[in-house]
């Protein structure tokens, strides 16, 4: 039995240009995966809980305002305090190469910068979600 | 749009040229507004500009005026746009990055610092709190003797495209509405040559919009804002003039030129015979152009030099008032300074090298050209009439019509590039295998702590029950009808900051939130 890929999609901060987030939600939904956006101006507190809260597999954020490194940080550590470090974290956006490496070394590995495919990033969240223990009713 | 490989007088068979076209300068303005063109005068070249710290960004605008540039264009930061102080939780990592940060009123004086208000014009651009922002830019004009009726400028204040596409709205529409007809309201009687507006398709086009939905949408939205204005008790001929207009000028060349030709004739008719304004220049469409910032790409960034410079030629060929060239690093940050003076030096090399000055509407009377302005001037007009069986476009806005029309467009450019259909140098053709790095801006935290210093020492300094009693009177203002500009002057002189003010406004009306449409 295979279970859909639970993704929330969030735009945090005070941004509002809003177009690659809903393109990429909709990519996603269309590759099969569960679609959730949050919509504008979320909190890290607030894209957390809309994570434990839907159960999702996967956080997808789209920052293109400079304050990803403020945002990326504080998202891991609240998964952390959480217990739920085995969100995937990805993070689309205007990501200077020199901010690449600090995001890695925090745990995000999923970043993708200006022109990536739509279909590279369905690759890397199919292959990185978090993998689920399915457990199978026997009757 | 479709294209045919050939165009003949067959084309524009049903074409009147007194009726359709007319001589530039004369109604209904598709060739032009000015009957010499770019022989009178030249578009005035005003690079948008702003980051980190108000006298960092006083410094940039010192350099692109010395450089030859004939006007400031102000980009505010994400706090500022938004209305919120640097101080407010949302604010945090965004002070400074993504423009400069204007917080109170020493702010607006360390920006303008050793620049003659009087001799620049000066464009903001400021939606959600451009009442606010216009305030301020007034008082330093007051306190530096300049007589506001030499000020010469434009404020952006365009909150339909906010709600419709770039998504920088505070209050709600109906409010929000009030807030714009005010700016129209004061300037007619205290700024007269100030554009109170600056109905924005720039915006609209970038989230995903075509080039028929970025002209349907933003003449539409004019139209409202004229609805709105004359309901509110203005004479239409005393505040259209007033309006001014701002494009996108992307990369489908001629598509570009026929859109800001058809542009002039639906607003030229519209304020003639759907509005009945008797004054010409109600009828004349002025406009900005910026080249499309969503077609620069990261990958081979020097490649945007080229595509910004063909963009800026469909802009001046389409009789742009003034134009912004974007600058070749503008998909990976800001631009460096040197980014910042070659997309200048672009604008210089058509203005006074290629000779496309010397006639106006070069293309006017192309058997293409003709019908394809009368094809995309066809396409928004359906959509105007569709948002007008809505009851206009606050109400469409309210049921989410353009904001599903242009995700769609995005998804479907999206999926073209995908496959390939759409070809985009560099990024899904022509690949290189090779990395070319270009050194870019960076913007570190520290504007935001000097900000958050500054915010200190404003609100240690200034009397505080002054700011509140502001403030208060601003609240009664908006709970009643009277005109809010003066009361925002005055919390502005009382050092009443940007997050204050607009938190005052909050109260009273709420703040939009919207449905998330995928």
């Amino acid at each position: 039995m295979s279970q859909k890929i639970r993704v929330v999609i969030a735009k945090p901060g005070l941004d509002g240009h809003d177009r690659g987030a809903k393109v990429i939600a909709r990519a996603l939904r269309d590759a099969g995966m569960e679609v959730i956006y949050t919509g504008l101006r979320q909190t890290p507190e607030l894209i957390v809980s809309a994570a434990m809260q839907e159960d999702a597999d996967v956080i997808g954020l789209s920052i293109l305002s400079g304050a990803h490194m403020h945002i990326c940080p504080r998202i891991v550590e609240l998964l952390r305090e959480k217990q739920m470090s085995d969100v995937l974290v990805v993070v689309g956006g205007i990501i200077p190469d020199a901010d690449v490496p600090k995001l890695n070394e925090i745990g995000i590995r999923g970043i993708f910068q200006p022109g990536t495919p739509m279909q590279e990033i369905v690759d890397f969240i199919t292959k990185n979600a978090r993998i689920r223990v399915v457990f199978e009713r026997l009757s | 749009m479709p294209r045919d490989v050939l165009y003949t007088p067959q084309s524009i068979e049903a074409l009147d040229y007194e009726r359709d076209l007319g001589d530039p300068g004369e109604f209904p303005y598709t060739r032009g507004i000015h009957a010499t063109g770019y022989r009178g005068k030249l578009w005035t070249m005003r690079q948008f500009a702003g980051f980190g710290t108000p006298e960092e960004t006083n410094e940039r605008y010192r350099r692109l005026l010395a450089a030859g540039g004939t006007g400031l264009s102000v980009a505010f930061d994400l706090p500022t746009l938004m209305g919120r102080d640097p101080d407010h939780e949302l604010s945090r990592g965004e002070v400074g990055k993504c423009g400069v940060n204007v917080t109170s009123l020493a702010d607006m004086e360390a920006l303008f610092a050793d620049i003659d208000l009087g001799g620049v014009t000066t464009s903001m651009t400021i939606n959600g709190p451009a009442p606010m922002l216009l305030a301020m830019y007034l008082v330093v004009a007051e306190e530096r003797g300049t007589d506001w009726a030499t000020l010469s400028g434009t404020i952006q204040n365009d909150i339909l495209k906010e709600f419709i596409a770039q998504k920088e709205f505070i209050y709600p529409p109906r409010p929000s509405m009030r807030l714009v007809t005010d700016v129209f309201a004061f300037c007619a009687s205290h700024v007269p040559r100030w554009n109170t507006i600056s109905v924005s398709g720039y915006h609209i086009r970038e989230a995903g919009a075509t080039a028929a939905q970025e002209l349907a949408f933003t003449l539409r939205n004019g139209i409202e804002y004229v609805d709105y204005a004359i309901d509110a008790g203005l004479d239409v001929d005393v505040f259209a003039p007033r309006i001014s207009f701002f494009f996108n000028s992307h990369s489908d060349f001629f598509e570009e030129i026929a859109k800001f030709r058809a542009a002039r004739r639906i607003w030229a008719r519209v304020m003639r015979d759907r509005f009945k304004a008797a004054n010409p220049r109600s009828w004349q469409m002025r406009f900005h152009a910026q080249t499309a910032g969503v077609s620069l790409t990261a990958q081979q960034p020097y490649n945007n030099v080229v595509r910004t410079a063909i963009q800026a030629l469909a802009a001046t060929l389409g009789g742009t008032q003034s134009l912004h060239t974007n600058a070749l690093d503008e998909a990976l940050a800001l631009p460096t300074e040197a980014a910042a003076t070659l997309a200048l030096r672009t604008q210089q090399i058509i203005a006074h090298e290629t000779g496309i000055v010397d006639v106006v509407d070069p293309f006017g009377g192309s058997y293409f050209i003709e019908k394809l302005t009368n094809e995309i001037e066809g396409e928004a007009m359906a959509y105007i009439d569709r948002i007008d069986r809505m009851g206009g476009m606050v109400p469409a806005i309210e049921r989410g019509y353009p904001q599903k029309e242009i995700a769609e467009s995005a998804y479907q450019f999206q999926r073209a590039v995908e496959s390939k259909e759409q070809v985009i140098v560099g990024v899904n053709q022509f690949v290189s295998a090779e990395h070319q790095g270009i050194g870019t801006l960076y913007i570190d935290e520290s504007a935001g702590e000097r900000q958050l210093a500054r915010l200190d020492e404003t609100r240690r300094s200034r009397d505080r029950s002054r700011v509140d009693a502001a403030i208060d009177r601003l609240q009664s203002g908006a709970k009643g009808e009277s005109n809010l500009m003066p009361l925002l002057i005055d919390a502005v002189k009382a050092h009443a900051t940007v997050g204050e003010m607009c938190d005052g406004l909050r109260e009273v009306w709420g703040e939009y939130v919207e449905d998330p449409i995928i």
